[in-house]
Parts: structure tokens; sequence; C-alpha cells
């Protein structure tokens, strides 16, 4: 156990001390600081059906920037220590193959979290200047966050596989942009074929964060998709173990 | 505290080691020499634990390296080519880090990274970067990397390797000073270094040990030790042509063969028909290999001026040539014969 925080604290100090956190931060930050705008904006016009954590958590500024924060973030995790041979004294130091991809994604997942934590001031200064809540109840914003950890977890565990196969960086997030929008456009079948056949719009919502998002942000609870990213989660995890000590076993 | 038996390992198709079997023990100092690709670098790392071999077994103080690893790894300091660190860590921040992963106790890190900074004399850069550490400095905080938790086995990878000869110097300085209180094996391409360093050497070509025994030993193994070339250089009185000279010298019953010095300039005065040769014993003589009283007697029963005769010890490079020479093709698990190599 005490491995394992010595190397997570590694991976989150890291990661800090890079310009990638705080590049990734800054313009995360503009994105949906913009983002936010416009759904405030939006309540000039009039009254809408949509509450402000509805409409911020499902614009295509949010999902543009949710999709692309995954490969930016997951890249360099083992690809990196492969090209530059840190991997050598990392896998020669008493430590565990668990503990080290373990480490990792925790470390990355903590980074992750903190990279959406300021977006929860928007809510709080929205709060603050009409003293309104941005929300219908405390269950929105719950939920909405719920999920957020719940689709990082499996897409985060997804980059960390495709970062295990490669010594370059580039090629892992390819790999990993490609299979995250894989999925993401799997779940945007059911825009065309849901309103026709409810089995087909049961499988997939499964895949299809936007109509997840929709439901959680409402304050709608759906254990489908908690199991569904949690199983994704642990799966991948597997795999990136297994492509991680088979790369040993190779080289 | 390392014993390897029949340690094999192929990348695809190419064997990197075959069937190498080694031991170690407690305080030694062993060097392992081979020309690039001869296998050093995958049987330290198999030694590691880095790599896994194919087949054979490897004990670190009497644990495998494959079913009780973590036991193993924890008593190896290794020192990858090329030392691999994390460039946007401060050195005392990175040491202090690899010091606890490799288990030292919180309250002891401070005192081992401050004995490793010492003995590495790297404690001035300790809140530098590692990204702006030169060649050198990285060499060095590799060692302090190797040695922080103070492991029984340090394996160095070619730890001169890039350094300037100052460098060199000082890194060789430290290694003899670890091997008070370390088992150390360490890899190099550099002969004299091994030499000068190690009190035993494993020579290894095409992934298998050719020689072991200490520099000594290998020379008298070797089979050149007292065929090593004796240098003449003689001004002959009738400036006979070195033709006729180097046909007098091949007529003594000592001499194998005679040649004309190369390499080294005539010195002084090329003029003076001042000429050096080179002259390689023969070994069937009953002379114990050395030619230079008779080479003395011709000289001057011909009225030759000699200005220098003398015979160069056969340098662990000529040894390590020998050795490497002997086998062409890949002939599998033999011991290299004990022939004469004729230079």
């Amino acid at each position: 156990m005490r491995i394992f925080w010595i190397l997570w604290k590694r991976e989150v100090a890291s990661a800090f001390q890079t310009p990638m956190a705080w590049v990734i931060l800054f313009f995360l930050l503009l994105v949906t600081g913009f983002n936010f705008y416009a759904g405030v904006s939006v309540l000039n016009h009039g009254p809408t059906e949509v509450t402000v954590v509805e409409s911020f958590f499902n614009t295509v500024f949010f999902w543009f920037s949710f999709l692309l924060l995954f490969p930016l973030l997951t890249m360099r995790l083992y690809s990196e220590e492969y090209r530059s041979g840190t991997i050598e004294p990392l896998m020669t130091a008493p430590v565990r193959d668990t503990q080290v991809v373990l480490a990792k994604f925790l470390g990355v997942l903590f980074l992750y979290a903190f990279l959406w934590m300021p977006t929860g001031l928007y809510f709080l200064i929205f709060w603050w200047q009409t003293h309104l809540t941005s929300a219908g109840a405390i269950g929105a914003f719950v939920g909405s966050y719920l999920l957020l950890l719940l689709m990082g977890m499996f897409y985060l565990s997804l980059g960390c596989f495709c970062s295990s196969l490669t010594r370059h960086q580039i090629t892992a997030a390819v790999i990993t942009f490609a299979v995250i929008a894989l999925f993401f456009l799997t779940g945007l079948l059911s825009f065309l074929a849901g309103h026709v056949d409810p089995m087909m719009q049961g499988i997939t919502i499964t895949f299809s964060p936007i109509d997840q998002m929709t439901q959680f942000s409402r304050g709608i609870f759906d254990t489908r998709p908690v199991v569904w990213y949690l199983v994704m989660t642990g799966l991948f995890l597997f795999l990136t173990l297994q492509s991680f000590q088979a790369r040993r076993w190779r080289s | 505290m390392i014993s390897v038996q029949g340690l094999t390992k192929n990348y695809g198709a190419t064997d990197a080691v075959r069937d190498l079997s080694f031991s170690v023990d407690r305080g030694e100092v062993v060097g392992f020499l081979g020309p690039n690709g001869a296998g050093k670098s995958t049987t330290m790392k198999i030694l590691s634990g880095y790599l896994p071999a194919d087949a054979g077994e490897v004990r670190i103080a009497g644990f495998d390296i494959l079913s009780q690893s973590l036991k193993a790894r924890s008593r190896i300091g290794y020192l990858p080519e090329n030392v691999p660190l994390y460039p946007e860590m401060r050195v005392g921040e990175y040491l202090r880090y690899r010091a606890a992963l490799k288990g030292v106790r919180s309250r002891r890190i401070t005192e081992k990274v401050e004995d490793a900074l010492e003995l590495c004399s790297i404690s001035h850069v300790r809140n530098q970067l590692i990204g702006t550490l030169s060649k050198g400095y990285r060499q060095r905080v590799g060692l302090a990397d190797a040695l922080v938790n103070e492991p029984d086995i340090l394996i160095l990878d070619e730890p001169t390797i890039g350094l300037d000869p100052g460098q060199i110097r000082e890194v060789r300085e430290l290694i003899k000073g670890l091997a008070k209180r370390h088992t150390i094996l360490l890899s190099s391409h550099i002969l004299s270094e091994v030499e000068m360093t190690c009190s035993r050497v494993l020579i290894i070509n095409k992934g298998q040990i050719v020689a072991t025994g200490t520099p000594a030993e290998l020379r008298e193994r070797s089979g050149i030790t007292l065929s090593g070339s004796v240098r003449m250089e003689i001004q002959t009185a009738d400036r006979a042509n070195s033709e006729a000279v180097l046909a007098i010298l091949q007529s003594l019953e000592e001499v194998a063969s005679a040649s004309l010095a190369e390499g080294i300039p005539s010195s002084t005065t090329s003029t003076s028909s001042w000429t050096r040769y080179e002259i390689i014993p023969s070994l069937s003589s009953s002379s114990s290999g050395d030619p230079r009283p008779a080479l003395f007697e011709e000289a001057v029963r011909r009225g030759w001026k000699l200005r220098e005769l003398s015979a160069h010890e056969s340098s662990l490079e000529e040894i390590f040539t020998s050795f490497v020479d002997r086998i062409p093709g890949t002939p599998k698990g033999k011991t290299p014969t004990k022939e004469l190599t004729k230079l």
C-alpha cells in the first residue's frame, strides 16, 4: 500500500510538473466557461424547459472538450516511460505490476477530477448572483458529476490500455480517440433508430453518454450505466495489466 | 551473491544470450566485458529482474529472480544503460522518491539520500531539474539511485559510457570506493576500465562466456603473455635496407616473425635511418619466449646501434581480441580451445 501511494504521488506530481496539466486546465476552463455563459444567456430570452445544469452538460462544447480530454490525459502514461526507458528503473525497483497500473490509473483519475472541480464554481457563482439554484434539485448536481466521474473512469482506463500498447504517445492518443469516438458514435445511433425500436433503444442507451447525461443531469438515476462503466473500467484495467506484463515478456 | 545457470534469451530468431552460466561471490567486483551486441545488457536486464529469461535460472542473494522477484529486486541496485531518469523531477526529489520506492523507511530517507548525494558528489545540484543536467551528472544521479537503499549488489550497465575523461576517472574512483561495501557486476566494452576496477573479468561474445578469470589469469590463458611483441629500434652501420635487416631478424631461432613497426612514427629524425621493427617471438624456442637477449647479441654482433629494445606486455585488449576471435561461427556450448594465437 505504501508503494502504491509513492507511485500515485509521483504520477500526480509529474502531471503538474509538466505544462500539460495546466494547458489542458486552461483550455478546458475556457471552453466550459464559454459553455456556461451560453447556458445562462439562454435564460435572457425568456423561460426555458431545461435547467442551467442540464444545458451545461449537454452542449457540443461540453462533449467536444470532454472527448478530447482523454487522449491528452492518458497518452503519456506508459508510452513516455517506454520511450524514455524510465520503465526500466521503475520495474527493477521492488514494485508489483498491479501497483504501477493502479497508481497510474488513479493518478490520472485524480487529475481528471481536479480538472472538472473548478466547473462547480460556475454553479456556485450562479447561485450567489441570482439566489436561484441552477438545477431542479441537488440530485441533478450529484448525478451529473457522478456520471462525469464514471465516464471518466471508463475512458481513462481505455486510454491507459492504449498507452500501454505503444511507445509512441501520438499513436496511443489516436487509438484512444478513435475507440472513444466509436463508443460515442454508437451511442448516437439511438437518435436514428431509438424512436423506432424500443429494444434498440435499450441497447444503445448503454453506449450513449448523451442520453445518459440527459437523464443524470435531470437527477434521474439509472443503475445500468453505472454497472456498465464500472465493469468496463475493470475490464480495461485488467487488459492494461496484461498488456503491461506482456510487453516485458516480448521485448 | 549472484548465480546464473544456463541463461538463455532470444529476441525473435536471434539469440541474445545462449546458455550462460556464472556466479559472483560476495565482495567481488566482476567486469562483464564484450563487444557491442554481445549480450551484456540483456544479461544485466535479466539479472535485475526487468526481462524474464527464456530458459535458465538466476538467483540473487539466494532468491529466484522470477518467483521471488520482489525480494531479489530489493537487493539490487541497477544502473541501466543510458540512465533513463524523469526529466521533470529535481535531483533530491527523485532520490527521495526512489529511496521510498525501494522500501527505505520514511525517517531514514533523508539520511540515506544525503549519503548518496555526498558519495556521488552531487549535493550541489540537488535542487536542479534532472532534465537540465549534463550527461556526467545524470550518470551520477543514476549511480546515486542505484545505491540509495544500500543494496548488497550493484549491477552497473556501462557506467562510464558517454563521459569525458575526467568524469570517467571520477566514476571509476567511485566504483572502487563502492567495492568495499557492495558486490559489483559492471559491464563495459572498454578494457582498460575493467582492468582497473575489477577483480575478475567475464568475457562474453555472441551471448556466451568465452573466458573468465582475473586480468592476469586471462593474460596467461590467452597464450600471448610472453609472446607480446618486442619493439626494437636500430640504426644499421652500413645503412642496410630494412628488407635485409628483416631477413636477418627472421633467421634468428627466437624470432617467429619480424616486421616494420607500423603506426608509430619512426621517432624524431626519420632521415637518420633509425628504423623500428616489431618482433613476434617464436614460442617453440627454448628461450622462454623472450627474444630480447638474442636480439641484443645480434645487434652487437652486426654493429647496429640500438636505441630501443622493449617488450610490451599484451594489454587486455589483445587478450580480448584473441578470445573473441577464437569462435568464428557459433559453436554451441564449446569452450574455446587453448590454442596459441599467432598475431
